[in-house]
């Protein structure tokens, strides 16, 4: 425990449990879209603005905008741990990536509630 | 490490671990997390598409004729593939934790499935987007 390597990574469940059930989240959510788009499209402005802009089909975008970007990061600190070696340059790209995702994740989210 | 030394194996030793000569499997697999990256950077092209389509009718609009760029084609191809295929080859692994579907000629065969449902998504989307 002692001579731990920083690699960002928590040695633990808690991620990998989460990006199952993110993933599962987020088919359920492309699954339901891709029905809508082949029964209801293509839409007009109106009609895809009612359709997201519905409170549930808000919430549920919400939550699978919020799904991807901690399933993204989960996916990214792999790619990162297993291709790049250098530790500084490893904690660099891994602190970018969870900057970006916080970034998109309000701003996906803030955009959904101002419609 | 001893009893490999013993051996005589002319060394170095060279494997071959291109890509192209993953088994199905392992195709799969690279191709999951290439389509991965992929989306992760598509993630604010898509944010702001999305923000745009919901703004107004000429945002709307905009968006609409921007699909219709052959560059902009050529990125949704690409996109939709990749979408298409994390989704199949994520659903496999959700099995594969499950413990089914482990044995070789089930992984093999549910691998053929995941190129095949994938191209047929990808197919299905793009013929009703465009």
């Amino acid at each position: 425990m002692v001579n731990r390597i920083v690699v960002g990574a928590h040695y633990g469940l808690k991620d990998w449990l989460i990006q199952r059930v993110t993933a599962v989240v987020m088919a359920v959510w492309l699954v339901v879209m891709l029905g809508l788009l082949l029964l209801q499209g293509p839409f007009s402005f109106e009609s895809w603005r009612a359709l997201i802009g519905g409170f549930c089909m808000r919430a549920f975008t919400s939550l699978f905008f919020l799904s991807l970007m901690y399933h993204a990061w989960v996916g990214l600190r792999d790619i990162w741990m297993d291709y790049v070696k250098p530790v500084w340059l490893r904690l660099s790209l891994q602190v970018l990536t969870v900057l970006a995702l916080i970034w998109w994740a309000v701003w996906s989210i803030a955009l959904l509630w101002r419609i | 490490m001893s009893d490999m030394t013993a051996k005589k194996h002319k060394r170095p030793l060279w494997y071959n671990l291109s890509p192209l000569n993953l088994p199905l499997p392992g195709l799969v697999s690279i191709f999951h997390r290439v389509s991965g990256l992929l989306l992760f950077l598509a993630i604010p092209f898509l944010i702001y598409a999305l923000q745009l389509s919901l703004a107004d009718q000429a945002g709307f609009d905009a968006v609409r004729s921007a699909m219709t760029h052959p560059l902009v084609r050529l990125v949704t191809l690409a996109l939709v593939w990749a979408i298409s295929h994390h989704f199949c080859a994520g659903i496999r692994y959700l099995f594969l934790d499950l413990h089914k579907g482990i044995d070789l000629p089930t992984a093999r065969a549910t691998s053929w499935l995941v190129f095949a449902g994938s191209a047929a998504l990808t197919l299905l989307i793009l013929v009703k987007l465009w």
